[in-house]
């Protein structure tokens, strides 16, 4: 498996929704990727994920790799993409939302 | 159709409550996602990229309106109004909360429906011919077959654990179309000197390993259908692999043990088990099959219809592409495209749903199948009903007439909802569906079959163009196959080379069809009998050839 690229965030599913979710630097769970807790260091990252990993809201959480593009946050990886932002097929999920099918 | 008895309604009730109370304590805190994961499987509830997923198992693809219409409503009530239908003859909701999963298990339960058994290490949804019991050229109705399979395969103790999830299907036509030998275990029912028997195929299986099923048995007696299978089940169970996941299928074992050796001990399996089948699967056989009596059939005029034949160009061209012939002469069968060009393939809104039943309860003696590649079919329908049929179609965007032609695509969900995905699926078939959309009567038979992964869920080794989605360095990037063939002369696609990026894609689509046409002897040359007389060289040459038009 590849390096983990820095920055990172953290990740998860919603244990109700089942939605991608982020871990936020207010100490709670977002669906939005903006205001996610931005790790510049693996070693702080895994520290903060061995304490959320376990909460009981969600599932599965894991370290996902970021861009920072001026104030905006971006995945790094189409997949992490396709989590934040739902399907490309047509606009439904989250993008029922936003205006217009989001160019992945 | 099967009607359930009160046996299978109280074992499907019994599993919702259990199920209820098993999300209860997830809720609670009492389970945690490693205790609850393998509960929710086991009644097909899957997290996925975005959400839950929920697989309902079909039987054999078989539906009633009644069901058609509870699944319109579960998609309304519980998910974003519409279902997914797939090449295992299922519907999955994508969008489920967790919280509303036994709500809507209970739902199902009420028209005899469930969510066993679609997902885990056991004996999934038995597959068969979407025209089954309709098609001219069947020997017998596999259906009776199939519901014996699940009523024995359901709840199995023996069976729960395998090695790894196991696949049949079982055809009755001598035109299969099921992909048996694309199946853990595929049967074809044959004529042995004037009574029922099978064909056994096994070891066949997509995936990372591609592996055409090879024959078990030549002409096993149609009582011995249970024992027999329970012999191959049995010593998969305990020479299958267990310690690699993706060695652990059938084919694997079949392919290191060899068919002989594999043979011998199912031969040896089948007499020890033999001597305990005394009899009562023969007589549960029998009493479903009086479930499957043909419905009877109705004389009506046919002026009207062939009168459309002759006026109305549409209403032709959708009866060439779409209906197919039935045992009773002035019956036909009618396929529903779910592949309108631009959509998703295999989704239905919960209004087309509810369409689809009416039609079935109208004019389709209230049978509707759902065929494994995405289609929606009417099995009996009167031909003097075709013109009324077509035109409801037409009023809910069902009535595209593309069955068999380049748009009518297998898609796995792909990238877009699916948690294993390395690729997208979908918009590669969308946008290939608009593309030829104006050329594909010209281009005429060709499959394209397109998976999101490895996994090949979209049996993209078996299309006569497969287009597999993988992850190169960050980027999707698309294997193509061609050569593939998922009939009577099943075949695994080679693959032609490199992959192209999702923008190269659909330039070197275009070289290869263009190619084809170029080279076909005329129109009656199909796609995939052009491979078969050229080779896959002039194909492999065009896909990458440079790009005059870039």
């Amino acid at each position: 498996m590849a390096a983990i690229k820095l920055p990172v965030v953290i990740t998860a599913n919603d244990l109700l929704s089942g939605e991608a979710v982020y871990w936020h630097k207010s100490g709670v769970w977002s669906t939005d990727l903006t205001g996610s807790k931005v790790f510049a260091s693996l070693d702080q990252a895994q520290a903060s994920l061995q304490r959320v990993v376990s909460d009981a809201v969600v599932i599965g959480a894991y370290l996902t790799e970021v861009l920072e593009e001026g104030n905006r946050l971006v995945s790094r990886h189409y997949r992490e993409r396709f989590r934040e932002r739902g399907p490309s097929n047509y606009c439904h999920g989250k993008q029922e939302s936003l205006p217009q099918k989001v160019a992945v | 159709m099967y009607a359930y008895t009160e046996f299978d309604r109280a074992f499907v009730r019994d599993r919702v409550l259990q199920y209820r109370d098993q999300v209860k304590r997830r809720l609670n805190g009492s389970l945690t996602e490693d205790e609850f994961k393998p509960l929710r499987l086991m009644n097909g509830v899957y997290l996925q990229l975005h959400a839950y997923m929920l697989r309902v198992a079909i039987p054999y693809g078989s539906l009633t309106p009644r069901q058609m219409r509870q699944l319109a409503d579960v998609a309304d009530r519980w998910d974003k109004g519409y279902g997914h239908f797939t090449t295992r003859q299922n519907i999955q909701f994508n969008w489920p909360r967790l919280i509303d999963t036994p709500d809507i298990l209970e739902a199902l339960a009420d028209v005899d429906m469930h969510a066993i058994q679609t997902s885990g290490n056991t004996i999934r949804n038995v597959t068969t011919d979407q025209f089954a019991g309709a098609a001219l050229d069947e020997v017998a109705d596999p259906r009776p077959y199939a519901e014996l399979i699940r009523q024995w395969s359901t709840d199995h103790p023996e069976f729960q654990f395998l090695p790894r999830k196991f696949k049949i299907a079982i055809t009755g036509g001598s035109d299969d179309r099921a992909v048996i030998r694309a199946h853990d275990i595929g049967l074809q029912l044959i004529d042995v000197k004037g009574r029922i028997g099978f064909k056994v195929f096994v070891g066949g299986g997509l995936g990372r390993t591609p592996i055409i099923g090879q024959q078990l048995h030549d002409a096993l007696p149609a009582e011995d259908l249970l024992p027999y299978l329970e012999a191959v089940l049995s010593v998969y169970n305990l020479a299958g692999r267990r310690d690699n996941k993706y060695k652990a299928r059938i084919k694997i074992t079949v392919g290191e043990m060899g068919i002989d050796r594999f043979r011998e001990r199912v031969d040896a399996e089948f007499e020890r088990l033999r001597p305990a089948f005394t009899g009562q699967d023969l007589s549960v056989l029998g009493e479903i099959q009086a479930d499957f009596e043909p419905p009877r059939f109705l004389e009506k005029s046919q002026d009207g219809y062939f009168s459309a034949l002759d006026s109305d160009t549409h209403f032709r061209t959708w009866v060439e592409r779409n209906v197919s012939p039935h045992k009773h002469p002035s019956y036909a069968s009618v396929t529903i495209s779910l592949k309108g060009h631009g959509n998703t393939p295999g989704d239905a809104s919960a209004s087309q749903m509810r369409v689809m039943a009416n039609l079935a309860e109208r004019f389709g003696h209230e049978e509707l199948r759902v065929s494994h590649e995405q289609n929606i079919v009417l099995p009996h329908v009167a031909q003097a009903d075709l013109p009324e049929i077509y035109q409801q179609l037409g009023k809910h965007g069902l009535a595209t007439a593309n069955i068999g032609l380049v748009s009518d695509i297998i898609a796995c969900p792909g990238m877009d909802y699916c948690a294993l995905a390395t690729a997208r699926s979908i918009p590669i078939a969308q946008d290939i569906a608009l593309r030829y959309e104006r050329r594909e009567s010209e281009i005429g038979d060709l499959k394209i079959k397109i998976s999101g992964c490895i996994n090949a869920c979209g049996h993209h080794h078996v299309g006569h163009i497969g287009i597999l989605g993988l992850d190169k360095a960050g980027v999707e990037n698309y294997q193509v196959t061609v050569g593939g063939s998922a009939g009577n002369h099943a075949a695994i696609g080679q693959k032609m080379g490199r992959g192209f990026s999702f923008e190269e894609l659909m330039p070197a689509l275009d070289r290869l069809i263009d190619t084809y046409l170029a080279l076909r002897i005329d129109q009656s040359e199909a796609f995939a009998s052009a491979v078969e007389r050229l080779g896959t060289i002039p194909f492999q040459e065009a896909l990458y050839a440079i790009d005059k038009t870039a």
